[in-house]
């Protein structure tokens, strides 16, 4: 697939990072996972949300490391740590206690609505893949004001119109079945084509831009479902010089997750 | 750790171990192995490289966890194997999701007989997992409607093991770095044993009583074994093993590959010394850490006499 991403020299994760940085301007607390959300948010506390601290799902808050991380747990987050927060702390007051404005989350599927597979490609009962499974990803789809999901590989096995298994369901499988529904869900799909977006509680996912050189049929043709189009689609501005250079030199220069 | 795990680890029992990322008790999983238990119930939130070698070794029936893998890098091969193709043997799998684990051991450490969470509606896991059951509350809301709410059951494990940096004679052991749940999962025990890198004088625990993360009342055996966490690490005294995690996936691809690994480094040491200087002195000094001691606070001590504090006392009955 040609992408902006080898057009214009730059990873895939680099040009995923730097799209999801933009999207995290106004926001203060995240929840997230290591990786490319680490690096989007480090980026993001550089550029666009000066404000913005992380919440690692290890119960890491205010982190300082001296080193960029390898896992959620690196002892290099502890060590200069604002507060370190044991589990009931951090996924029952924290988070089941509102705190978190953005939840970060990957997922093997995902559907028009939201809802995210991260347990089995198959039957649960007898699996063609077994895949990692909830870890706390239900508490941050049900809990945090909204969700960012980024989903390295978009076509229509991961963007299906419906889904194996639902393990973290957004609020309108929440309503349905009755539950109280706390924040707007997924709100922000970003992916190697383009982010597809949704506003809340009855809203479908919408493509609301491509990156450079990808069309909306393109975008259209690797998703599983019928698609719709914003009428104002935007074309995502190229990773800035300085953005590339936050992320290359100064956020992860030995290249640990910059692949 | 021998004789902890032979006099408390049995077959059939249903034994947790936790430790979030930090601070995992890998040493006592090898031991488990080593004295060849079976049909055990593991409950452990994130199922990792400890459970992948136990299901090697054949020492559980029934896992309980919330997520599985091998963290960021890469996948439990014997794992996937037993669960997608009952590959030697079916394992009976409970899915639950993190919040969900906090939750039982919440209830199983205060004898609850359910603990409420705001998590699954809408989700399939309730259609797969029994444990997740719907109740309404007996308050009615501002509305004057009764809020339906998911609760989950206790977790109350035969044995629960878990690590920590240090500990006195009798069990009161301090923890510092990421605490995950091990104090819950050691509360809602029948029986506890804590692995720690070393045993101290009871004066080291007393010069800073808030740090004692359990206490000894929960505890039933404390194990002295330095580097009992390889491949994960321990605050303060050993980094994580990144290369290890790495290699597992290729080691664990395999079952003959797997089973040379299990030959080599679990049956074939006596004990977790040996584990260690097998590992040699190149990767221990990779994985050793620096100082940042923690600043001190004042507990502050009483400046009157001894002898007029008690004589207060007396007025006061």
């Amino acid at each position: 697939m040609t992408s902006l991403a080898a057009d214009i020299g730059i990873s895939a994760t680099e040009l995923l990072t730097v799209v999801a940085s933009r999207e995290l301007a106004g926001r203060h607390t995240v929840f997230a996972g290591i990786g490319l959300p680490t690096l989007a948010v480090s980026l993001a506390s550089l550029t666009a949300a000066p404000d913005l601290e992380i919440v690692y799902e290890s119960g890491v808050c205010g982190a300082h490391p001296s080193h960029l991380p390898e896992t959620i747990a690196d002892a290099v987050l502890i060590t200069g740590a604002e507060a370190v927060l044991s589990m009931p702390v951090l996924f029952g007051y924290v988070l089941q206690g509102g705190h978190i404005d953005v939840g970060f989350l990957g997922a093997a599927q995902i559907d028009r609505w939201g809802n995210l597979n991260s347990s089995v490609i198959g039957p649960w009962e007898k699996p063609k893949v077994r895949l990692p499974g909830s870890g706390g990803a239900v508490e941050v789809a049900a809990n945090s004001k909204e969700v960012f999901v980024v989903m390295r590989r978009h076509d229509s096995r991961t963007f299906v119109e419906q889904l194996d298994f639902c393990t973290s369901p957004g609020p309108d499988r929440a309503l349905a079945e009755g539950g109280r529904v706390r924040g707007a869900g997924v709100t922000k799909v970003i992916t190697e084509l383009g982010i597809l977006t949704r506003s809340g509680v009855h809203d479908e996912l919408k493509l609301t831009a491509v990156h450079e050189g990808i069309s909306v049929d393109q975008v259209r043709e690797n998703t599983g479902w019928d698609l719709k189009v914003s009428d104002d689609l935007r074309v995502t501005p190229q990773p800035t010089a300085d953005e590339l250079r936050l992320l290359r030199t100064e956020i992860d220069p030995r290249r640990v997750y910059l692949r | 750790m021998q004789e902890a795990i032979a006099r408390y680890v049995h077959d059939g029992n249903v034994v947790a171990i936790e430790g979030f990322t930090h601070a995992i008790p890998t040493a006592a999983g090898h031991e488990i192995i080593r004295q060849r238990r079976k049909d055990l119930t593991l409950v452990r939130m994130t199922a990792d490289i400890v459970v992948d070698q136990m299901l090697a070794g054949g020492c559980i029936s029934t896992l309980v966890s919330s997520f599985v893998g091998n963290s960021s890098a890469g996948s439990l091969g014997e794992l996937r194997r037993r669960v997608e193709r009952a590959d030697p043997e079916p394992l009976e799998y409970q899915e639950y999701s993190h919040y969900g684990m906090i939750c039982r051991y919440l209830a199983g450490a205060q004898r609850l007989p359910f603990y409420p969470l705001r998590s699954y509606f809408g989700s399939d896991l309730p259609r797969i997992q029994p444990g997740m059951r719907k109740v309404a509350s007996p308050f009615p809301d501002e509305d004057g409607t009764y809020e339906e709410i998911y609760v989950v059951p206790p977790i109350n494990p035969d044995v629960t093991i878990v690590h920590a940096q240090r500990a006195d004679r009798s069990g009161n052991t301090q923890m510092w770095g990421l605490t995950g749940i091990q104090a819950e999962a050691v509360f809602a025990a029948k029986r506890a044993i804590v692995v720690v890198e070393e045993i101290v004088d009871d004066d080291v625990i007393r010069a800073d009583p808030n740090r004692t993360v359990i206490p000894a009342l929960a505890v039933d055996a404390v194990v002295e074994c330095p580097g009992a966490t390889h491949p994960s690490f321990s605050q303060g005294y050993s980094d994580r093993d990144n290369d290890f995690y790495r290699s597992w996936s290729g080691i664990s691809a395999d079952p003959v590959s797997l089973s040379a690994w299990m030959d080599e480094w679990i049956y074939g040491t006596t004990d977790h010394a040996e584990y260690l200087a097998k590992l040699g002195e190149a990767t221990l000094a990779r994985l050793r850490v620096g100082q940042a001691l923690s600043g001190q606070v004042n507990y502050g001590t009483r400046l009157e006499a001894a002898d007029s504090a008690s004589d207060n006392t007396k007025d006061q009955q």
